[in-house]
């Protein structure tokens, strides 16, 4: 199984994305430029956080337009999985692959805490390592991670299990405590929490660790293949 | 040469944070008779055109691919010029 860390300028958990996935599940991975044009090569698309185009405008507003954007749509039409994480989910919604938007958090505060989340989908491809309801710790970092969409939208989001992740204390006022969410097929997930700072005891919680092989497994389940390692 | 301005402005309903922030600001200074302050967006485009026609066609659709998320924001504009 291959990964792509897509790297904007501004990026800058792309690293921390590429050693979790060395880390966690030893497959190989590769940075992807922004510019880039070809996507197929990848079974999984990692979107990391930062602050790509310094958040000019919006939040991932800008970025959407990069090159490699339409190549991500392209991957998620085709099933493949897409994981944006903080500013990367905020790219993703912006690109309208996931529903709703990222407002500035109530306090107007930048958050940078661990935080409790709750698994409330443990269906999806990047979350069936997970007990279900389970409650797991993982770091938050941002100041715009307010989750918000409108009533009907969020019926919908509840009635297809589209809310992946809430928060037990909700730390930026997002709608319904939401911290993540998936589209309605489940192949592409956002998510403000980051699961790549939380890999090892040694950065406060391990729990990241089995989103990365929730993907494999998941990956595997629909490939039949099995690896050495 | 026209001139377009765009306001981009937070749709009701809508909490801001930001404004909620600069009205308790307001209150603090004194000024009890701020009811409610809605922060939003102001921008001028200089356009390399003189179809006024075309033109509005065109910030229209800049506002609604770019310089708005009309997830929760609304926009309008003036041309000038």
């Amino acid at each position: 199984m291959k990964f792509a860390v897509l790297v904007f300028p501004g990026s800058n958990c792309d690293i921390d994305c590429y050693k979790a996935v060395q880390e966690t599940v030893g497959e190989p991975v590769d940075y992807v430029w922004h510019t880039a044009t070809d996507l197929s090569a990848y079974d999984c698309i990692l979107v990391p956080g930062g602050f790509s185009y310094g958040d000019y405008l919006r939040c991932g507003a800008i970025s959407r337009f990069a090159p490699v954007m339409s190549e991500v749509a392209k991957a998620a039409e085709e099933g493949k999985y897409i994981l944006g994480i903080c500013n990367g989910f905020q790219i993703l919604t912006e690109a309208g692959l996931l529903p709703g938007v990222l407002l500035r958090n109530t306090s107007l505060k930048f958050r940078c805490h661990d935080t409790v989340l709750q698994v409330v989908n443990n269906k999806t491809p990047f979350t069936n390592d997970f007990a279900p309801n389970e409650e797991i710790v993982i770091p938050i970092a941002h100041g715009e991670g307010n989750y918000y969409c409108d009533e009907e939208t969020l019926k919908e989001l509840q009635q297809n299990n589209q809310i992946v992740f809430t928060y037990k204390d909700n730390p930026n006022g997002s709608l319904a405590d939401i911290a993540g969410i998936s589209n309605k097929r489940g192949n592409v997930v956002g998510m403000m929490p980051h699961p790549e700072r939380a890999v090892s005891e040694l950065l406060g919680s391990a729990d990241g660790k089995r989103m990365f092989t929730s993907i494999l497994k998941a990956w595997r389940d629909t490939h039949g293949t099995a690896s050495v390692r | 040469m026209l001139k377009a301005t765009v306001y981009v402005t937070i749709k009701q309903g809508v909490l801001d944070p930001q404004g909620v922030a600069v009205q308790g600001a307001l209150h603090s200074m004194g000024f009890q008779e701020v009811e409610s302050v809605r922060i939003g967006k102001y921008m001028e485009l200089s356009l390399d055109t003189d179809d006024r026609a075309e033109a509005e066609r065109r910030v229209k659709e800049m506002c609604e691919k770019l310089l708005a998320n009309t997830v929760v924001e609304d926009y309008r504009y003036e041309l000038e010029g």
